[in-house]
């Protein structure tokens, strides 16, 4: 580690440190074109799951090991396993349409982004291309870690405490907002449920099954009534109710 | 006597001085010992619960049926490796590849013993260690996780979803739980590498009671016993064993995520879950029970903590740790999901969080022995956790006679039968009793007089 956080405070890069990046790098690239370019949620969020990987070892190679660790734990371990947890909710067949509701909506996206692209390499590169790492050594002093301490809870402090105050109220506004609990005075008991079935104008027994003395065992056939009337509430709603035809009831000739 | 233990301590300026072989022996023979812990290990799991139950276990492969494990491995590799219709075929195959690798990879951090010579080079018992290495260990078991949400997705069918799901959910909960009881070990040690917090548990001081001099436990078991307790809950509860085994609850899941796997592919998960499970044992020997260090009656023997022998002592701590989480299976019933999510956040988390406050707090005080203020409070806040944790959740219920039941019913209530109605028999029924002809019995003492 001391001699990886020399080097990156002289402005050099270790033969380890080249050879992995330029392994890493273009895997990062590959994970983030997956992302786009699979069809399949879920194989996007693993895409996803792969740039975040790497990028956690590229911070660890910047000589900065807590906030790449942070980085594997927090973003690739707990968000990308929530993001996960929605998607698997919506199930395994579930793959993107590629209709386009607005039109030329993916050209100009594809042109946008690079575009951005371009615009944040260029003016990084421009701004970073010769520049040589100054105070490495004296940020890491005392340790990775006690460095990013000391400087969050004291240069820092008040937009940490912020942060996490904007965060905490986010979290607690959207458990406010999506939660819905019924009051204790609206929930039925037994007895009051009881009264309401034998309340004159409800039918307190069950609802008569499908097909019963009906010409055809489909369950949008309606049940007839001991009076020979079709009940509707033998049937879902959303079938209407029909008799079929003489030629639907005919046998199929499938019995000889 | 002090000067001999320090310097038998690595520190990370030991790390990274080892040529290549050395390295490579390392990493083989911790690999080795996750592979060998697993084999001992689910034989050492079926001889306890067998033992628990009583029944013999597996007795007859090999002595004492020692070899068991391998038969069964080698049946595995045989059979038919089915792959589903409609599993996702790339992810179903890397799923139990990605749990595998994590959980070997986590035992590259964990120290095994102090600096040794091998060949002429010194080193420390351990493959690496870096600045972070608990979180190293953290991102390894979370990442873990993915092996098991990612099989019990792509194997495309609704048991195995529903454990990947429970599994993820798991995961999320108790890895909270599982980081916040660390924060208090890193508090206390002043470091997060682990061969670091293997040495801030060894400094021992003395304390005096009543005249006389006893060593003070340096263990963050003791000083830290409510980090301890909730970092083992957790732990069990990350690597998915019994009572928190629910992504593979064989009573409702089947086997939940690894319903549909076979042969190799089930093999690697079984290899997962034992080697996570000694992986966890090691990390909790080595932040919470002296890593390697002798516990208390050894240590009066001056060489008990350099060279080879407290290898000796790190596997005796690892093998009553598994002993542990073995004898947990044999012991609880299942969790329901509930409930274990409840006890995730709304019992370990609270405790947490205001037993690291109450450990700011003190360490903020001055004049007071750190260790002697932590011993304090350590125990009485563990004991009291105890003591919730253990308490009688529920009064027992009142049982009111059948008379009071009856008088309590609201009014309005249907109407009841008298409680003693007598049912008179029906008029139809036979009357076969009286119309049967009586057993011949005088028939047995006539032959017995003669």
């Amino acid at each position: 580690m001391t001699t990886q956080t020399v080097l990156a405070a002289a402005g050099g890069v270790s033969g380890g440190e080249e050879v992995t990046f330029w392994i890493l790098a273009p895997l990062a690239l590959l994970g983030a074109i997956g992302m786009i370019a699979a069809r399949n949620a879920v194989h996007s969020a693993l895409w996803l799951v792969l740039t975040m990987l790497c990028l956690g070892v590229f911070y660890v190679l910047q000589a900065g090991p807590f906030i790449g660790m942070v980085q594997i734990i927090v973003y690739t371990g707990a968000i990308m396993m929530l993001f996960l947890f929605v998607l698997m909710l919506v199930g395994r067949d579930a793959s993107d349409s590629l209709i386009e509701t607005l039109r030329g909506q993916r050209i100009a996206a594809v042109v946008l982004g690079l575009g951005f692209a371009g615009l944040v390499g260029g003016g990084l590169y421009r701004g970073l291309g010769g520049v040589s790492a100054v105070g490495l050594e004296q940020a890491n002093a005392e340790g990775n870690v006690q460095g990013i301490a000391r400087l969050l809870f004291t240069k820092y402090v008040f937009a940490f405490e912020l942060t996490s105050a904007l965060l905490i109220t986010a979290a607690v506004g959207a458990m406010v907002l999506a939660h819905i609990e019924r009051r204790r005075e609206d929930k039925m008991d037994q007895i009051a449920t009881m009264k309401a079935r034998f309340a004159p104008g409800n039918y307190p027994g069950p609802k008569p099954g499908p097909g019963v003395f009906a010409t055809s065992s489909s369950v949008a056939t309606p049940a007839r009534l001991p009076d020979g009337r079709l009940t509707e509430r033998s049937i879902p709603e959303i079938l209407p109710a029909r008799e079929l035809t003489a030629e639907e009831t005919t046998l199929k000739g499938t019995d000889r | 006597m002090n000067a001999v233990y320090l310097a038998q301590d690595p520190t990370l300026a030991d790390f990274g001085k080892d040529p290549w072989w050395l390295v490579l022996i390392k990493v083989v023979f911790a690999f080795a010992f996750g592979l060998l812990a697993t084999l001992l290990g689910v034989w050492f799991e079926r001889r306890i619960v067998g033992y628990m139950q009583v029944r013999p276990g597996p007795n007859q492969v090999g002595p004492f049926g020692l070899l068991q494990t391998l038969a069964d491995g080698l049946k595995m590799a045989f059979k038919e490796d089915i792959l589903p219709k409609a599993a996702d075929k790339v992810v179903y195959f890397f799923a139990p590849t990605i749990s595998v690798i994590c959980a070997v990879t986590a035992l590259s951090v964990v120290p095994f013993g102090p600096m040794v010579s091998i060949f002429g080079h010194q080193t420390p018992l351990q493959v690496t260690d870096v600045p972070v290495a608990v979180l190293v260990l953290l991102a390894c078991s979370s990442m873990g996780v993915y092996g098991i949400v990612l099989g019990g997705w792509a194997s495309g069918s609704t048991y195995p979803l529903l454990g990947g799901l429970r599994s993820s959910a798991q995961m999320i909960s108790y890895e909270v739980a599982m980081g916040l009881s660390i924060v208090a070990v890193f508090m206390t040690a002043g470091t997060m590498s682990t061969s670091g917090i293997v040495a801030a548990q060894g400094d021992a001081t003395r304390l005096t009671i009543a005249g006389v001099e006893v060593p003070a436990p340096g263990w963050y078991a003791i000083l830290l016993l409510p980090s301890f307790i909730i970092f083992f809950i957790a732990t069990v509860g990350e690597t998915n064993r019994a009572p928190f085994d629910l992504p593979e609850a064989e009573s409702e899941l089947v086997a939940g995520f690894m319903t549909e796997y076979s042969s190799l592919k089930f093999a690697l998960f079984m290899l997962s879950e034992y080697v996570a499970m000694v992986t966890m044992s090691a990390v909790t020997t080595t932040l919470f029970l002296g890593g390697w260090r002798a516990p208390w009656p050894i240590t009066l023997w001056a060489g008990a903590n350099s060279g080879w022998w407290p290898m000796l002592w790190f596997f005796g701590k690892v093998l009553v740790l598994v002993f542990v989480f073995v004898w947990l299976r044999g012991t609880l019933p299942r969790l329901r999901y509930d409930q274990f999510m409840r006890f995730g956040w709304k019992v370990l988390l609270p405790i947490n969080l205001v037993w690291i406050l109450v450990l700011s707090g003190l360490r903020s005080i001055e004049g007071w022995q750190t260790r002697d203020r932590l011993l304090a409070t350590g125990l009485g806040a563990g004991v009291l956790l105890l003591v919730t944790l253990l308490w009688p959740s529920r009064k027992k219920a009142p049982q009111p006679s059948l008379q009071e039941q009856v008088n309590s019913r609201p009014h309005g209530s249907f109407p009841l039968p008298p409680m003693d109605l007598q049912v008179p028999p029906s008029p139809r029924t036979k009357r076969v009793v009286a119309e049967r002809e009586p057993a011949n019995v005088a028939a047995g003492s006539d032959s017995r007089e003669v």
